[in-house]
């Protein structure tokens, strides 16, 4: 009886450890509108900026979030690309915190890309044509981890910086409730 | 006929003592009795239920062979990358686990428990007793063990094997270069064979000191069991470093502790020093034992008693000591203070001398002695080439300013073959050959014995003395592929070759041994004519190796028989239950019986709990929590006294 | 021999002459090849390896003599005792006699062994001290931070204007001394240049120091020697050991921003290396690309390798390199870029420039 339990959860790691375990280089996302469609809302980019828009994504799914390469990946460009800046480790500054659970624009993959390729009033910049989309789908997938929307395993665990907590350590739902400001309409003066 | 309980135990009895007591010669009653009652419980829940130290230690032996020859395929694979520059056989992820699997098993799940397998099988029939120390625990090494090393190629087999090489060097092995969970596989694995050595070479401690032949005193002591007292001492304070230091990397990568994060107070060389605190004496846990093979080895091949004895001991002992302070020879390249390491450079090229003075008295021996040149005798003159070799460049190694050119490259991983492969494999075939025909009853061929020596031999020399010249053209070490035009590639190649032929010797041996094992010459008790007690039991031995209990008056008591008038053997020793003569430390006068343990699956099931709880705290903390409750219950199983056992203890006792 | 045997080694033969034919794709690569580059710690360039060479060969003479002196003893032994077999009986004289001859013999072995490691800890030690002597006057300074996979190089000489930064190349004077101050940015590296010194470890969290002078003019190679991580095998050094003046010049050069691109291509270059993702890791002084996250890419066209040694830095390999730099250095941290093939000229043509 005991060998056979082992086995049977030896098996379900095999499972998960194919996937959390790989290490692609080479292999673009493919979750992209083909044509840039969608507008920037941001009003600051990066360096010097680009005209027009930026691509959208095709489905609600973030392709890296079972792979803990990837989203370990995220973490560094997370730190690379100065999103701590104006969002810390997670609990925020100038800009909100990512590791609770309020979202003002959304906290499913597709509304995390569009956030950051579109920007948002009130300072995100638009990274849109600047951070590669496979890498801006890992920035989302760490995102996502830091306030615990990935599988325990998957998810990265400290960085060798300075350390911010847990999760858990995030502010409360009590936000939850304040109604979410409305999105500038596209191309509207501000 | 009594009927047996389910496990094969025998039966239950009233307060009445057993009366049959051992002292008959084989074929008596007494004799057979014995037989029954150390028997094997049959059947297959019987198999789980095993305490006996020769099977539990032919399953260990067959255990590290197999994960031997799994790393060696991984070290084919690796040659076959690097045969040519810009090679892609493999590419750079699966070369970094290949390397880091290859190390680590040979390292953790080959060479030192190989060790402590044959000794757990030989000691008890060199020391003249039953059983080792500790039955129940020793085979609840074993599982351990063998679970351990389970988890690792499973790891592997999906893709979760470890990749930052066998020694893991923080930050790479940290969370923040390490994703996923690879690194906690190697570093949990690391917990369960820790764990196994240690059951091990407290099992071997013990019955080096409590359970010998009456009249063996220490000084009397084979020098086999020497080397493995020292060894088994060396892995009570070694151990603990390593686990240590995988442990509080296991807390870094999944609770967010700090000890080798720079950021926040915690210190990168901290996880060298504890590693190599551990890593040093790990690599003469391998050596060491090895020596000990040599010196049961050449006698027997000399036909005289080993020159030299209490030299050789002090060696051992001389050679444990210093090899604890070592260990920053492996961090000469870090910004350590320079004067430190002036300090570890005179330790390094010290430890040479007991050393020396071991090889001087081999020679001495081989000097004066009437040599026979069979298969086991060729291994080990093998040693004296491959490892003197190896010793003088560790000896180059030692001395900072030649370290800082040689350190991490091919150089280092041509040392490091030669003074494990010649320490310690080559005499370890040795010891197979020599021990073979007694554990399991057949003769090997010397035919073949000689042609997997010299494959093994040549292969071995082609293989690794062009990675001198590669180190030295400055190639690093752990590299997937290099460029061409770097003047590496024809050594390469060569390497590669020789590897090739090193394999090839490697499978003859285990042709042979199959052959031998399914249809070879029946052996006789004593086919070499050796001079320790092992040699006195049939080929194989009874299960319950020595239906007397023999006394020894000499250190080689085949040769040195007893005086006239003297008694041979002991008697008095229960043949209907499993009793143990206890003798004294220094001196083995006997002492007291003492009631040994009979087959259970509490060791199995005890591991089995512990191999959960292991396992479960790579993914969260609390299996440490939760996963203690059935470790808990089954060592509370394992060790409730049971009434008929203590009820027969107690008739057995005698008023003094 | 028996005939079986015969078959068998014939048969090992085979198999070894197999596996030495066994070949496998290369690398698709351009033509140009790699610089040359001595990477060899038996030819000594400056005093540091030189100290070192000379340990060497007393080690080696030394341990070749010994262990010639022990396999002779061996040999001469196994020859010269006679044979027994399992059963002759044991000589059992020996037993508790004192044997005063091999004695005698191992007792002065053990004697001149102890001897001889003491003289080597002595030069051991006098080396160390050699070593440390390098004299420092005039020394450049030089700080290297280890990235995965590629090196950092900033010259400190001057003052905080007049220091500039590099990357996987660093020119040193010829007869100076070199002051090189080791960090990591993240796992540990190792810097080793084997015609030049011995090697240091970059650590995260500590700061190490490395003095060597080039006493001839020369390419010398290093590579990262401590494992750290998918493309260890592929981070090389290089050092071009110059004349004073050709030195200089150099250092002048590297101190200038970038130059300005020439024509309408490299211009539209230049727009587009700020504009796309380029100018989100690498900096191009005097330009909007400040980023320090990738190789500082100034005076990229100065350069004579790509991505640590990865590659030529010739146009083609450029491109290419730029269109996928997965394909040459797996797992690095550079993504691939896309672009349309006139922009991924128009950039090449930009950094082409970057003198």
């Amino acid at each position: 009886m005991r060998p056979a339990l082992i086995l049977v959860a030896l098996a379900a790691l095999a499972l998960t450890a194919c996937e959390r375990e790989a290490r692609r280089f080479d292999t673009p996302s493919k979750n992209q509108t083909p044509a840039e469609q969608a507008p920037r809302m941001g009003t600051l980019q990066p360096a010097a900026p680009l005209q027009g828009q930026v691509r959208a994504p095709l489905r609600n799914d973030s392709p890296y979030e079972e792979n803990a390469y990837a989203v370990n990946q995220g973490k560094r460009l997370y730190r690379w690309y100065n999103c701590s800046g104006c969002h810390s480790m997670g609990g925020g500054g100038i800009g909100p915190p990512l590791m609770d659970s309020e979202w003002r624009y959304g906290g499913d993959p597709a509304s995390i890309f569009t956030s950051i390729m579109q920007g948002r009033p009130q300072g995100m910049p638009s990274f849109g044509g600047h951070i590669p989309e496979d890498q801006v789908w890992q920035i989302v997938a760490y995102v996502r981890s830091m306030s615990g929307q990935l599988r325990k395993d998957v998810a990265p665990s400290r960085a060798d910086t300075l350390y911010p907590g847990n999760p858990e350590n995030a502010r409360g739902k009590e936000h939850m409730e304040q109604a979410q400001p409305p999105l500038p309409e596209p191309g509207a003066r501000r | 006929m009594s009927r047996r309980g389910p496990l094969g135990e025998e039966p239950a009895r009233g307060a009445d003592a057993p009366q049959l007591k051992d002292g008959e010669g084989p074929g008596s009653r007494a004799a057979l009795a014995l037989e029954q009652t150390w028997a094997d419980p049959p059947g297959f829940f019987g198999w789980f239920c095993v305490v006996n130290h020769k099977t539990i230690a032919k399953r260990f032996i067959i255990t590290c062979l197999v994960f031997f020859a799994l790393a060696g395929l991984m070290a084919a694979v690796m040659r076959m990358q690097l045969a040519r520059p810009g090679n892609n056989l493999v590419g750079p992820d699966m070369y970094n686990q290949l390397f880091s699997m290859h190390g680590t098993t040979m390292m953790f799940l080959f060479a030192v428990p190989v060790m402590q397998a044959v000794a757990i099988y030989l000691l008890p029939l060199m020391l003249g007793t039953r059983s080792v120390a500790f039955p129940r625990m020793n085979a609840y090494g074993w599982w351990l063990f063998l679970f351990g090393g389970i988890m690792l190629f499973t790891a592997f087999a999906v893709n979760s094997g470890p990749d930052a090489g066998w020694f893991a060097y923080v930050p790479l092995s940290g969370p923040d270069y390490s994703p996923g969970k690879r690194v906690d596989f190697w570093a949990q694995m690391i917990t369960f064979t820790e764990l196994s050595s240690l059951v091990a070479a407290i099992v071997i401690i013990t019955t080096i000191f409590k359970f010998r032949a009456p009249g063996m005193t220490l000084n009397r002591l084979p020098l086999f069991a020497w080397a493995m007292l020292v060894t088994s001492f060396m892995v009570l304070f070694a151990m603990p470093a390593v686990m240590l230091a995988s442990s509080a990397l296991i807390m870094d990568r999944l609770i967010g502790t700090h000890f080798y994060n720079p950021a926040e107070g915690g210190d990168v060389l901290l996880w060298q020093h504890l590693f190599w605190f551990f890593g040093h004496p790990e690599v003469y846990l391998i050596f060491i034992p090895g020596l000990g093979f040599l010196s049961a080895i050449i006698p027997t091949f000399a036909r005289r008693p080993i020159f030299g004895y209490t030299a050789m001991v002090l060696s051992l002992i001389t050679t444990a000591f210093l090899a604890f302070g070592l260990w920053v020879h492996h961090m000469f390249a870090t910004n350590v203070p320079e004067l430190g390491k002036s300090f570890f450079t005179a330790a390094s090229m010290l430890i040479a001398i007991p050393t020396a003075i071991q090889i001087f008295c081999w020679l001495a021996t081989l000097a004066t002695g009437r040599l026979n040149f069979k298969t086991p005798l060729l291994y080990v003159l093998a040693f004296f080439f491959v490892l003197v070799l190896g010793g003088l460049t560790g000896l180059m190694l030692a001395a900072v300013p030649l370290d800082l050119q040689v350190h991490d490259t091919y150089f280092v991983v041509a040392h490091l073959h030669y003074v494990l492969i010649g320490g310690a494999v080559f005499p370890l075939f040795g010891a197979f050959y020599y021990w073979f025909p007694k554990m399991t009853g057949r003769m090997m061929s010397e035919a073949l014995g000689k042609l997997s020596f010299w494959l093994m031999f040549i292969g071995f020399n082609v293989a690794f003395f062009p990675m001198h010249m590669l180190g030295l053209h400055g190639m690093p070490r752990r590299v997937y592929t290099y460029q061409a035009g770097l003047g590496w590639d024809g050594l390469n190649l060569l390497a590669t070759a020789g590897a090739v032929t090193l394999a090839l010797g490697i499978f003859v041996s285990l042709v042979n041994a199959i052959r031998s094992r399914l249809a070879g010459a029946p052996a006789p008790a004593d086919p070499w004519g050796g001079g320790t007690l092992e040699w006195a039991t049939p080929s194989p031995p009874p299960i319950a190796s020595f239906h007397r209990i023999p006394i020894v008056y000499g250190r080689d008591p085949m040769w040195q028989p007893p005086p006239a008038g003297a008694p041979a053997f002991v008697a008095g020793l229960s043949a209907q239950t499993r009793e143990q003569l206890v003798t004294s430390v220094l001196d083995a006068l006997p002492d007291h019986r003492m009631s040994f343990p009979t087959p259970s699956p509490w060791p199995f099931l005890a591991a089995l709990a512990t191999t959960v709880l292991f396992i479960g705290s790579i993914f969260t903390p609390w299996a440490v929590v939760w996963g203690s409750v059935p470790v808990a219950v089954t060592l509370i199983a394992w060790f409730w006294p049971r009434m008929r056992e203590t009820a027969q203890e107690l008739a057995l006792e005698k008023q003094p | 021999m028996t005939p079986m045997m015969n078959l068998f080694l014939r048969f090992v033969a085979a198999l070894v002459l197999a596996v030495l034919m066994l070949s496998l794709s290369d690398y698709a690569l351009a033509a140009n090849p790699l610089p040359e580059g001595a990477h060899n710690v038996l030819d000594t360039m400056g005093p540091q390896a030189g100290h070192i060479l000379d340990l060497w060969r007393v080690f080696l003479y030394l341990c070749c003599a010994v262990f010639a002196l022990i396999l002779l003893a061996l040999l001469y032994f196994l020859r010269r005792q006679p044979r027994g077999d399992a059963g002759t009986p044991p000589e059992l004289g020996f037993v508790d006699a004192p044997e005063p001859a091999p004695r005698r013999h191992v007792t002065r072995a053990v004697i001149a062994s102890t001897l001889g490691l003491v003289a080597l800890i002595v030069a051991s030690v006098f080396t160390d001290r050699a070593l440390a002597r390098l004299p420092l006057t005039g020394a450049v300074n030089i700080d290297v931070t280890g990235h995965q996979w590629w090196w950092t190089a900033r010259y400190r000489n001057g003052g905080p204007d007049e220091e500039f930064n590099t990357a996987n190349e660093l020119v040193v004077p010829v007869g100076k001394p070199v002051i090189v101050n080791l960090k990591s940015d993240d796992v540990i590296h190792s810097m080793w240049l084997p015609n030049l010194a011995g090697k240091k470890d970059l650590i995260p969290g500590r700061s190490a120091s490395l003095q060597f002078r080039a006493d001839k003019p020369g390419v010398y190679r290093g590579q990262c020697v401590e494992f750290c991580g998918l493309q260890h095998a592929q981070m090389t050094l290089h050092v071009f050991a110059v004349p004073q003046e050709q030195f200089d010049a150099w250092v002048q050069g590297q101190r200038q921003p970038a130059a300005e691109p020439a024509d309408p291509r490299a211009q539209r270059g230049k727009q587009l290396f700020q504009s796309v993702s380029c100018a989100m890791c690498h900096a191009v002084q005097g330009t909007l690309a400040g980023a320090q996250r990738g190789p500082d890419l100034t005076h990229v066209a100065s350069r004579k390798t790509l991505a640590a040694g990865a590659l030529p830095n010739t146009p083609e390999d450029l491109a290419a390199w730029i269109r996928n730099p997965q394909l040459y250095k797996p797992g690095s941290s550079m993504p691939a870029t896309p672009l349309s093939q006139e922009d991924l000229d128009a950039i090449v043509a930009y950094l082409g420039g970057l003198k």
